[in-house]
């Protein structure tokens, strides 16, 4: 991955994406090919925050090591990142791109690697995949691009003296041991750590990290390859009741539906 | 329309996934052939021709000896489409293949309506259709969404495959899952906790409605990974599917991963405070309420039945 910088003896990078809160009311957007991104609360993306927490704990044992975190997105985009940041992050780069959320999977990781090629960096973190987009593609894209190995999915990590070995999870519990040399990239499945909550002074101390902005024109060397048409709601499956009212009321009709319809209530 | 599927074998047997790929084609109306790095003792149900690597030579984790097989195959073949489960294995090995092809990737498919491809989005609470600029298409199917009327047996065609591409990661071998205390599969009542309970000690008033009604608890995935419930209580993909005579979705939205654990329970009640949670598609009841207001009720009207 090109020539590494001397004063490090192990450079991290992690990215991270900002989605809405999967709680939040959807509505489908004026074009109907996105959901409309008004009035959404925003957080970072759960599987990214195992991604920061195990590239935090790496950073941590390592010593002269430098953990980057990056993210593409607009203005508010820079929330994440001061949390990657209070994590403990070392510097943090933003690719400023108010039309992140529309660019697809291939797109994304193509400005990933064109800032990452020349880095050096020697191991990559990512989470598995976004919570709103769900394609599980750009990491693995990432370290095609870059030419370097990366095993998905994983719920078991450790270093030692230039490799890892970390745990994919397969269906059914059933979890399969892979290692590889460093460079190497990781997706990082929900469960893999316990993600840190920032504290106060980390909070303060954050402010005082480098946060480098970079224009995406600058990084965007590939065209799409594909694009969203037309995004809806699932049409509701009949015969589904909808209870709603005070408690005690709820309870009496959910019993006398359970009396009238199933067996369970001896 | 020609489609590639590629279908699964794992730790000595072929996956019965092979059943939805070979699903798929036929709803696309589209002529397929299939591969498989396995073993002549364990081949899949399907009618044409599988090409076969041998797992022994190739290993059953190795991506980029799976992906050159995938590619050797795509340039005897020329289809236009190659299909993988949306499995580990699949959402492992498609973006890999879609990269050295220059094809765009449409991630777990769930359906075909008017000929585009569907993908769920923002788990599943919304979907989209997805058109493609590139010659050949990668895809990966959501599980259990392309079903077969009845199991392919079939006998393929094999024709043996092999390539001299070497791998970057080295496969030390599986873990078998935790062995279970708690054996869900075998529970006629489930109440099963979610992140909606929003913290550890709520989960014990699921788990005493659970006992009241005669059942076992069972937990979802942000649940267990907390550690406010063990790994042997969890529902869904990554731990056990169940299908008890009822299922009580306490705080649960309805991740597609959770729903493939459970939607085949005779009767399910969801208990959320969203109306459009995605559990609400396949629920016979969805109480809109308080969790810790309406469980605790529930549980002693049931004790007074």
């Amino acid at each position: 991955m090109g020539e590494r910088l001397e004063e490090y003896s192990m450079k991290i990078l992690v990215c991270i994406k900002q989605v809405p809160d999967m709680e939040s009311k959807f509505k489908v957007a004026a074009d109907g090919a996105w959901y409309d991104t008004s009035e959404l609360a925003w957080r970072m993306n759960e599987y990214d925050e195992y991604a920061v927490e195990q590239a935090v704990q790496l950073r941590e044992k390592e010593k002269d090591a430098e953990l980057t975190v990056l993210t593409i997105g607009g203005d508010k985009a820079i929330e994440p990142l001061k949390k990657a940041l209070a994590m403990g992050c070392d510097r943090a780069v933003h690719v400023v791109d108010n039309e992140s959320f529309k660019k697809e999977p291939y797109q994304i990781a193509g400005i990933i690697a064109e800032f990452a090629k020349d880095k050096g960096f020697d191991i990559v973190f990512t989470g598995m995949q976004s919570q709103d987009r769900g394609s599980a593609q750009v990491g693995i894209l990432v370290a095609e691009m870059l030419g370097i190995p990366s095993i998905s999915t994983i719920v078991g990590f450790a270093y030692a003296g230039g490799a890892i070995e970390v745990k994919r999870e397969l269906e059914g519990g059933v979890k399969a041991k892979v290692s590889a040399k460093l460079p190497a990239l990781v997706t990082c499945q929900l469960g893999l750590n316990t993600p840190r909550y920032p504290t106060l002074p980390n909070i303060m101390k954050a402010k005082k990290k480098p946060l480098d902005t970079l224009a995406v024109a600058d990084l965007l060397k590939v065209d799409a390859r594909q694009s969203t048409e037309k995004m809806f709601f699932p049409e509701k499956k009949g015969g589904g009741m909808i209870l709603e009212g005070d408690v005690p009321a709820l309870v009496d009709k959910l019993i006398a539906i359970l009396k009238e319809k199933t067996s369970v209530l001896k | 329309m020609k489609l590639l599927l590629v279908a699964e074998y794992r730790d000595g047997k072929a996956l019965a996934t092979s059943n939805e790929l070979a699903a798929f084609a036929e709803k696309m109306g589209a002529e397929s052939v299939m591969m498989m790095v396995g073993n002549e003792a364990s081949l899949p149900g399907y009618a044409g021709t599988l090409y076969l690597a041998d797992v022994a030579a190739c290993g059953e984790y190795n991506p980029e000896v799976h992906k050159q097989l995938v590619l050797d195959v795509v340039g005897k073949e020329n289809p236009d489409m190659i299909v993988f489960s949306h499995s580990s294995y699949g959402w492992d090995l498609a973006p890999r293949v879609a990269c050295a092809l220059k094809a765009a990737q449409i991630s777990e498919v769930i359906a075909v309506e008017g000929g585009k491809l569907v993908m769920p989005a923002c788990n599943a609470k919304l979907r989209r259709t997805i058109a493609c600029s590139t010659a050949k298409t990668v895809v990966t199917l959501q599980a259990g969404a392309f079903s077969p009327a009845a199991p392919i047996t079939a006998a393929p065609q094999v024709e043996k495959i092999s390539t001299s591409a070497t791998g970057k990661v080295e496969f030390g071998g599986y873990e078998a899952a935790p062995k279970t205390g708690v054996d869900l599969t075998k529970a006629e009542i489930i109440v099963s906790a979610g992140r909606g309970v929003g913290k550890p000690e709520n989960v014990a008033v699921i788990a005493a409605l659970a006992e009241a009604l005669g059942g076992e608890y069972g937990a979802s995935r942000p649940v267990v990974d907390n550690g406010w419930a063990d790994h042997n209580r969890q529902v869904g993909t990554t731990g056990q599917t169940v299908s008890p005579k009822m299922y009580v979705a306490c705080g649960i939205s309805g991740a597609v991963q959770h729903l493939a654990g459970m939607k085949k329970s005779e009767f399910i009640v969801a208990i959320n405070t969203d109306k459009d949670a995605p559990i609400g598609e396949v629920a016979d009841v969805l109480v809109v309420a308080d969790l810790m207001q309406f469980v605790p009720a529930l549980t002693e009207k049931v004790k007074a039945l």
